[in-house]
């Protein structure tokens, strides 16, 4: 982000975080003080751009005197706090956090799963013939494809479609307890619903519930290459705002777009036309 | 925003019990007749106004379920457009009750009770009973969590929908599948409750003994004479009372109530707010039910005592939607206040204001977590908030708010009746005053037992007639599905905060269930299992899979299927993950009752 803060300076305080003393401003959370030592802290359901929902739980650490972990991802630094952030109780809750969700939820897609399972010893096996959410995909439209065994219900996509960027709240969470699912009203599809296609649910879906449809397609056919891939920057065509469009090329042909979180202008989010309509770049004659 | 409206229209009856609670739609904007000349291209007050009326969705939802019986699209689009929700939000509140339904039903529900105090009195004899049992084309029935009704073991409560507003939904006891389907047309008298008291100042003294809709009754056994000692008293004064009373929260937190109302009050934001915290829900808890149909006007005129402390000018009381009978007492009586001039703009004519909001609840456990019941308020899921900050701070609305339970506020009457040192010398240095304990289970004379902090679990149980029959006890559940299991060898423990805590317990709610040597222990976990499974609003990971998976592992161990070991050590990490993870409390709570089953009674073979 390069937005310049404006206001009064805010205080600094300090906490101690794995031993180590450090001073940062009022209002920083204990993950962005974590991040400033270098602490690396896992997080599913944190985006820098959305309002923090603390719903995952695998960023949870150990603060001296209380009586249950906190999420570090909301949690603002104290002055005098003393934190653990891999403690035997830390490292239990996160590797059990992992693992429930890795015994609930594909999460084959999930480019941060892998890391982390190995890192907390995390076995989703264990569990047995588990309840999940295997489901079909939701395939309604041309444009994007919801497949909710995939999710882990971390609710960027409801923040994206709502007060978050696009003001739009085409989908919400429905249900309850293991049922919980997002959800248009009644289930309906997408093109009965308010959803304008901006594509911002996907921007920020960890797991690759949503998915392009171009790239759903393409992993279908076994023709999906990130190793083959590349990312083109360039500043989107259409109207005056701005945008910057990182466009993912592979065999020629733009497969994805994506915009960078810390880009001033969209903090990550598109619209319609800047997210999918590039179809006219490759449209060549023809032979 | 643009709102994208639900392609269906409401049935003129939906409409009709939509309009009542909502009033007519002004304009076409909401939902009404559209306007040319007045509505053109400019919406009168706007969307933030319409907004501002989001806290009217769930009433507007159970004006419709009770109208028709269950939430058609017509009707939640309806009600979308009139608040000015967007539909899937709507439909996210809406599908997260459970007494709320949006498939078609009949218009008549029975929902039968197999919770634990239910099952130990023959609660799946009586589901079989259902099964083979014909209700008629116009009624079904359905298994239900505990429905507080747990001193008339096995219970049911019949829901009704329909035009005729005439008396509430009818509650049954001592229930068989018989008078289940002949309740279906008669209006069966509630059930009775078995009241004790055993001490001096009591919170039960009026219940069953002074008529609960009559407010000059009321007043002539000692009723609103702690407002008046408030009054002279001062805010501050009231505050400093309670303070010394030393009393703590009877909800399940134990939480200092002086400490509270001073922090309430002390807020700069305005303004501020208190709640009555109705909602319990915790299986074998049913003193606030007995206190609320008993005393109605006492519970008004303690949280009109807190608001006055705290400088709310607001109250609330968020009811159980199960306690349909309480409801109409409380609704009763908070209209008996105002026409009496106990509550309004000038409450006793002592100079300052204050109304109370009468909530109700439609089927949600979580929903009396004090964040999660804000949000239910405020029209939102009753998903918890993350704490910090906490209610005295940012609660309903974001604004400052006390939020005690039923027991706790009336409390404050003994309190200032008596006065606060006075209080703090009943019971034990550290918990003071009476305590309600709901006996229920395998005792002879279950029901509601008011005693001095500081009584033995056996002298309890004495009061109570001992275990009926003379059977041996197996296990004694203390604070409900989210307390513990204690063993017959720990019946001297005395019922104190301190003792239990230091037992490694807790009074909870005050929930004491008796189960003798008949009872099958696996049965009453694995219902406990479930009812955290169902209960979980589903919104942090460990709650929402590990209240799965800890029913799993119960399943295989009751099947005895697999390694009881690697099982046993499953339940012990899940339920550290929950209890140190999740975001409130019934996370934190949901293995506490399985685990001290099995690590000290010894179920499915645990280490005892």
């Amino acid at each position: 982000m390069t937005a310049i803060p404006v206001g009064p300076p805010r205080r600094l305080v300090e906490l101690t975080i794995d031993g180590q003393t450090t001073r940062v401003p009022e209002g920083t959370t204990v993950l962005e003080a974590c991040r400033s030592l270098g602490i690396d802290t896992p997080t599913l359901c944190y985006l820098e751009n959305l309002t923090p929902v603390n719903v995952c739980r695998v960023c949870v650490v150990e603060v001296e005197g209380a009586r249950v972990l906190a999420p570090a991802c909301s949690r603002k630094a104290e002055a005098g706090m003393v934190i653990q952030t891999d403690s035997e109780r830390v490292r239990l809750s996160r590797k059990l956090v992992l693992e429930l969700l890795a015994s609930s939820v594909d999460v084959s897609l999930a480019p941060a799963s892998p890391g982390y399972l190995e890192r907390y010893q995390a076995d989703p096996d264990r569990f047995g013939d588990a309840a999940t959410v295997a489901q079909p995909p939701k395939i309604d439209n041309d444009l994007y494809v919801r497949d909710y065994s995939r999710c882990i219900l971390c609710y960027k996509c409801v923040e994206a479609c709502g007060v978050d960027a696009q003001n739009t709240f085409a989908i919400a969470v429905a249900g309850r307890g293991f049922d919980a699912h997002i959800s248009t009203e009644f289930d309906v599809p997408l093109t009965e619903s308010a959803c304008v296609y901006c594509g911002n649910c996907i921007g920020v879906c960890p797991t690759g519930a949503l998915m392009f449809r171009s790239e759903h397609d393409m992993r279908e056919h076994g023709t999906w290459d990130e190793t083959q891939q590349t990312t083109v920057d360039t500043i989107c065509p259409y109207c005056g705002v701005g945008c910057t469009l990182e466009l993912h090329v592979q065999d020629n042909e733009i497969v994805n777009v994506t915009s960078p979180l810390d880009h001033s202008v969209t903090s990550g989010h598109l619209c319609i036309k800047g997210r999918f309509g590039w179809q006219f770049v490759q449209n060549r004659p023809s032979p | 925003m643009d709102l994208h409206p639900i392609d269906a229209a409401p049935t003129p009856e939906e409409r009709a019990a939509i309009d009542l609670v909502l009033g007519l739609a002004t304009s076409g904007w909401e939902g009404g007749e559209r306007r040319p000349e007045l509505d053109g291209h400019v919406a009168y007050g706007g969307t933030e106004q319409a907004r501002s009326r989001r806290h009217l969705l769930l009433p507007a939802l159970h004006a419709v379920s009770d109208r028709v019986g269950w939430i058609s699209r017509g009707a939640l689009g309806y009600v979308s457009q009139r608040l000015s929700i967007p539909p899937a939000e709507a439909y996210g509140v809406a599908s997260f009750y459970a007494m709320l339904s949006m498939q078609e039903r009949p218009r008549t529900l029975v929902h039968v009770c197999d919770d634990i105090a239910c099952r130990a009195n023959g609660a799946e004899d009586l589901c079989a009973a259902m099964e083979r049992t014909d209700l008629g084309p116009a009624a079904a029935w359905t298994r239900s969590p505990c429905l507080g009704l747990c001193e008339a073991a096995p219970a049911a409560l019949i829901q009704r929908s329909g035009s005729n507003h005439g008396d509430p939904w009818p509650a049954v006891g001592k229930a068989t599948a018989e008078t289940l389907r002949d309740a279906l047309t008669t209006n069966p008298s509630p059930p009775a409750t078995f009241v004790k008291r055993n001490v001096a100042p009591s919170l039960l003294r009026r219940v069953g003994k002074v008529d609960p809709t009559s407010l000059d009754e009321y007043r002539a056994h000692g009723g609103y004479q702690a407002l008046r000692v408030a009054v002279g008293l001062g805010p501050e004064g009231v505050t400093r009372e309670v303070k010394d009373s030393k009393l703590l929260g009877r909800g399940g937190a134990a939480f200092p109530t002086g400490l509270k109302w001073e922090a309430v009050a002390k807020q700069p934001v305005r303004p501020h707010y208190f709640v009555c915290n109705a909602d319990e829900s915790e299986p074998g808890t049913f003193k606030d039910r007995v206190l609320t149909e008993g005393d109605p006007f006492a519970l008004i005129e303690s949280l009109t005592i807190a608001g006055y402390a705290t400088g709310s000018d607001q109250g609330y009381v968020y009811l159980r939607g199960e306690y349909p009978l309480a409801h109409e007492r409380l609704r009763h009586a908070i209209e008996q206040c105002r026409a009496r001039g106990f509550l309004g703009d000038d409450v006793m004519g002592e100079g300052f204001a204050f109304d109370v909001e009468l909530r109700r609840g439609a089927g949600a456990y979580i929903a009396g977590e004090e964040t999660a019941l804000f949000n239910s308020i405020e029209g939102f899921r009753p998903e918890p908030r993350n704490k910090p900050p906490f209610p005295v701070e940012r609660g309903l609305f974001g604004k400052p708010t006390g939020i005690n339970n039923v027991e706790t506020l009336m409390n404050v009457l003994e309190i200032l009746r008596i006065g606060g040192a006075a209080y703090a010398r009943i019971g034990t240095p550290d918990s003071t005053g009476v305590r309600l304990f709901c006996l229920s289970g395998c005792v002879e004379r279950p029901g509601l037992y008011e005693v001095e902090f500081g009584t033995s679990l056996r002298e309890l149980l004495a009061l109570a007639g001992g275990v009926r029959g003379g059977r041996p006890i197996l296990a004694v559940l203390l604070g409900g599905a989210a307390g513990t299991f204690v063993t017959p060898d720990e019946l001297d423990l005395r019922l104190t905060f301190e003792d239990t805590r230091a037992a490694g317990a807790a009074l909870g709610s005050g929930v004491v269930m008796v189960f003798d040597d008949s009872v099958n222990l696996g049965d009453i976990l694995l219902r406990i299992a479930r009812f955290f499974r169902d209960e979980s609003c589903g919104q942090c990971v460990p709650c929402r899979v590990g209240t799965v998976r800890q029913e799993e592992a119960l399943h295989r161990l009751a099947a005895a299927n697999g390694s009881r070991d690697r099982e046993l050590l499953l339940l012990t990490e899940v339920g550290q993950a929950m209890r140190d993870a999740s975001i409130c409390g019934l996370g934190q709570t949901a293995s506490g009752a399985i685990l001290s089953a099995i690590t000290k009674l010894g179920a499915f073979g645990g280490a005892r």
